[in-house]
């Protein structure tokens, strides 16, 4: 099936094909263990059912995301050593320890309070129970806060020194951590995590609601994500911009791949809509521009110069139609998002918010995109950052482990099939949650679950605190 | 003496034992899963280890980041030198932790998932017992990186190494059932760990006869004067474990049984570190050389001393609210 292709191209399939679906799912339980927090946190202050309902139907499909984002984790923490192994051994001395400090900070917290967060309730009571759960929420903000650091420092190297080994040493931990496009980085994805679980969120909410499942419960959980949406997504929009602006200053070559600038423009660049880029004739096919525009929102300056691809040696480019449309694709969405929002601060002015058909549709509709803009801002910035590993210093081609292709390759088709299959079959069970509105059936064979051993609370109260609406 | 790097090789060495002693038994439920032909007993298997596995596999990503971060070079040499038995244990263990959610999900495939939960189980164990084999037969290095081909972990001595884990890890499991179950499953369960336990004990004493004659140094290591005077204790350690454990489940203890199979399981760790010390990756890298800088590994330790305590803390909690025996009636998801 990959004959044919060199051990390095096969090892960045596969690393681009598990992190893409690892990304997946952390992304939803980000966001989603915040809601969750939120949730409860609501039904402890005010007593309202409605917000436990919620709490128990989020509850288990967060279960299920969770497990699929662990197992693809695992997947990934190795990997660095299997396919990546001249990197590890070069950059490891910097990111590995920012990596053990995940593990220590993060990944511990989570698995260590998930357990009493989804079957303890009863057993230590709300109060610690609502504990674990804002330490699981915690978690997966520390998780996001230290692969993002190790990623940033890929992209915006600092802090570092060279042995005469070729490794990368450090030699101010702080400069490492905060490098350049770290803060920058951070607050773009957790604001994307966040609107990726809202749009989610709504999407099940409006489908319930366009079902003629217009419970409360529904109707609440439409009315937080929309107000996440529109919120969340102006201040998304800023902070992608500034993000772009940082890395015009440290990565101004990804900025001329993701803007499909082939020639340098001395006197105000055009901002290109769309068209097709032509890396091997250099220029952009069918280009739809306005003059000067690219120039404003770079520079702020309509007549400000700004250089493009000729300034840089071939072999020093990113292939830059993936860039260039994978950065659209985001924006895109993006700007999708801010249309819904305001749709629903205008309906909800109206008191329309909960009957209003296409506004449903539209909500379904957009459902999933915040996982399709994830994944498209990513491959931005992975792929703008080629031919590099460490931005500058490590080529990818030079990162590569000593293993022959054929492993690689077989390695690479083990993982496609595997993962169609488990999380294939994992995204229809969620779905299937969620085609049952909160609160709804109760009598479904599924919903025996894992059991618990008799604790501290005496089994009555096990009785009066099972839990209403299920 | 006792510098960074050896300190962190004691840590590492210690994240890998934690993972064994707490990822065994549940690995082990898996293997024995097929030995549970009701539903019933296979759900209250499934839900001795439901709150605490998630917990328990993260000693692995510790161990395996860990490595990256504080002996990369160790790290880089035994990714690639053990590529196969690395991968096929990480997809074995996908099957095997999406099975915890998805067995409840589902009536018609549950059998799907109940295979899944019983292959990743095994798989995932036989793969780490090869991964061990293949690293104390030896990897060979050049210039700080793998140098062999990518079937060179396969031998005779790494497939008994595998067999080896997944029965103790069976046994493992067996004696924790034990522990948290009642009735008919744990009378069963007692039952089964009898052979386990002669099996184990038979597959340790083939491993530890071979192992001498991989490497002329491990000889070295075990048998000149001073070391075969503490040498000569692990052995008698672990007739003493055996002796525990036949008394425990003989005379019908409940937790006996379990401590004693981990204890076994930590004299022989402790005698497999005998033989690498001072090697990180036999036979030619050593602790020292495997090392990061002194400023990574200083960086990591403070974070390290002060947070594994804390997760060692909570850990315990967790394990503590749902201790005693699993109650096969109580329960929703
Ligand atoms: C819901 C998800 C989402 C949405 C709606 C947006 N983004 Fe984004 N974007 C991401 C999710 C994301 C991301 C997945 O979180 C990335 C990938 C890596 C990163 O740090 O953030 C990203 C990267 C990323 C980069 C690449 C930076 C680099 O690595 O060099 C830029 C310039 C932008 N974004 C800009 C924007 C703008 C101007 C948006 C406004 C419409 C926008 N993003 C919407
Ligand atoms: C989770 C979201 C992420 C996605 C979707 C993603 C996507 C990608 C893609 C598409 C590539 C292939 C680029 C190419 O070869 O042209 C890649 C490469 C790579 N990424 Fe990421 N990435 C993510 C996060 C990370 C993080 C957090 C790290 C580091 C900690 C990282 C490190 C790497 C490395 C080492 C490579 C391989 C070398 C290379 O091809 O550049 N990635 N990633
Ligand atoms: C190549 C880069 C990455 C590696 C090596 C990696 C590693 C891991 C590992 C080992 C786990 C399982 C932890 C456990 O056992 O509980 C995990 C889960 C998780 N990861 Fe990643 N990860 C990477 C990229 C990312 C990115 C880009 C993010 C977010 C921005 C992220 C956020 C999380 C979160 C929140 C979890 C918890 C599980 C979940 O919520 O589904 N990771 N990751």
């Amino acid at each position: 099936m990959f004959d044919g292709f060199s051990a390095e191209t096969l090892a960045r399939i596969q690393f681009a094909f598990t992190v893409s679906f690892h990304i997946i799912f952390p992304a939803f339980s980000i966001g989603l263990a915040s809601y969750l927090a939120v949730l409860n946190a609501q039904w402890l202050r005010t007593l309202d059912q409605v917000y436990l309902t919620l709490f128990n139907y989020w509850k288990k499909i967060f279960a299920v995301a969770f497990g699929m984002g662990v197992v693809s984790g695992i997947v990934m923490s190795y990997q660095f050593g299997t396919n990546w192994a001249v990197f590890s051994e070069k950059a490891g001395p910097v990111i590995g320890p920012l990596m053990a400090y995940e593990v220590l900070t993060a990944f511990f917290l989570e698995a260590g309070f998930l357990g009493i967060m989804l079957f303890g309730r009863d057993k230590v009571g709300e109060g610690l129970h609502m504990m674990a759960t804002a330490l699981v929420a915690i978690g997966t903000l520390t998780s996001a806060t230290w692969i993002l650091s190790v990623n940033s420092w890929m992209q915006t190297p600092a802090g570092y020194d060279i042995n005469d080994l070729g490794q990368f040493i450090p030699v101010d931990w702080w400069a490492i951590v905060f490098n350049p496009s770290f803060t920058h980085r951070l607050v773009h994805m957790v604001l994307a995590a966040y609107l990726t679980t809202a749009f989610v969120v709504a999407g099940v909410a409006a489908w319930q609601l366009l079902r003629g499942r217009a419970t409360e419960g529904t109707r609440k959980m439409f009315s937080m994500a929309m107000w996440m949406a529109a919120i969340v997504t102006p201040i998304q929009i800023f902070a992608g911009d500034s993000h772009g602006l940082n890395t015009l200053e440290h990565q101004p070559v990804k900025v001329m791949a993701m803007e499909g600038h082939f020639e340098s423009h001395p006197d105000g660049a055009p901002l290109i809509l769309f068209g097709f880029p032509n890396q091997k004739e250099k220029r952009v096919d069918y280009a739809i521009e306005i003059p000067k525009l690219s120039s404003l929102i770079l520079k702020h300056d309509l007549n400000a110069p700004l250089d493009g691809l000729d300034t840089v040696p071939d072999d020093e480019e990113p292939p830059v139609a993936i860039v260039f449309w994978s950065f659209r694709v985001m924006v895109g969405i993006g700007f999708a998002m801010l249309g819904v929002g305001l749709w629903s601060l205008l309906q909800r002015m109206r008191g329309r918010l909960y009957t209003s058909p296409w506004l449903h549709r539209a909500a379904v509709l957009m459902g999933p995109t915040g996982f399709v803009a994830v994944l498209a801002g990513w491959i931005t910035t992975e792929v703008g950052r080629q031919p590099y590993t460490v931005y500058g210093l490590l080529r990818t081609s030079d990162s590569l482990s000593p293993v022959e292709a054929p492993a690689v390759a077989t390695s690479l088709i083990m993982f496609i099939v595997v993962y169609f299959f488990v999380f294939g079959a994992g995204t229809y069970y969620i779905l299937r949650l969620m085609h049952k509105a909160p609160g709804e059936g109760t009598d479904d064979p599924t919903r025996a679950g894992p059991l618990r051993t008799a604790g501290i609370v005496p089994p009555a109260q096990y009785d009066a605190s099972q839990t209403p609406g299920e | 003496m006792l510098d960074l790097p050896t300190i962190w090789a004691g840590i590492i060495a210690f994240a890998v034992l934690t993972y064994v002693v707490l990822d065994g038994f549940d690995l082990g439920i898996g293997i024995l899963f097929p030995f549970a032909k009701v539903k019933k007993d296979r759900d209250v298997m499934m839900n001795s280890v439901a709150p605490v596995w998630d917990g328990n596999e993260t000693w692995l990503v510790m161990g395996g980041g860990g490595l990256f971060a504080v002996f990369p070079v160790a790290y880089a040499i035994v990714m690639p030198a053990l590529y196969m038995p690395i991968i096929v244990m990480l997809l074995a263990l996908v099957f095997r932790g999406v099975a915890f959610e998805y067995r409840w999900r589902t009536e018609r495939w549950r059998g799907v998932w109940d295979a899944a939960f019983i292959g990743g189980s095994t798989v995932a164990a036989f793969c780490q017992g090869v991964a061990l084999g293949g690293l104390v037969q030896g990897i060979e290095v050049v210039d700080r990186a793998y140098a062999g081909g990518w079937w060179d972990w396969l031998s005779p001595f790494s497939i008994l190494t595998g067999c080896a884990l997944v029965v103790g890890y069976a046994l493992l499991g067996a004696t924790w059932l034990v522990m948290k179950t009642e009735g008919e499953l744990q009378a069963a369960m007692r039952a089964r760990a009898l052979p386990l336990g002669v099996a184990t004990f038979a597959l340790i004493g083939a491993v530890s006869l071979w192992t001498p004659f991989q490497d002329p140094a491990y000889f070295q290591r075990w048998f000149t004067f001073p070391a075969i005077l503490y040498s000569g204790i692990v052995p008698v350690l672990l007739a003493f474990g055996g002796y525990m454990l036949y008394r425990g489940l003989t005379s019908g203890r409940d937790v006996m049984p379990f401590l004693a199979s981990q204890s076994v399981f930590v004299i022989s760790f402790i005698g497999i570190g005998i033989s690498f010390y001072p090697d990180m990756v036999p036979p030619s890298v050593t602790i020292h050389q495997a090392a990061a800088p002194d400023e990574s590994l200083a960086f990591a330790l403070v974070g390290t001393v002060i947070l594994v305590p804390m997760i060692l803390a909570y850990t315990a909690y967790a394990y503590w609210v749902f201790r005693g025996k699993i109650d096969p009636d109580a329960g929703y998801h």
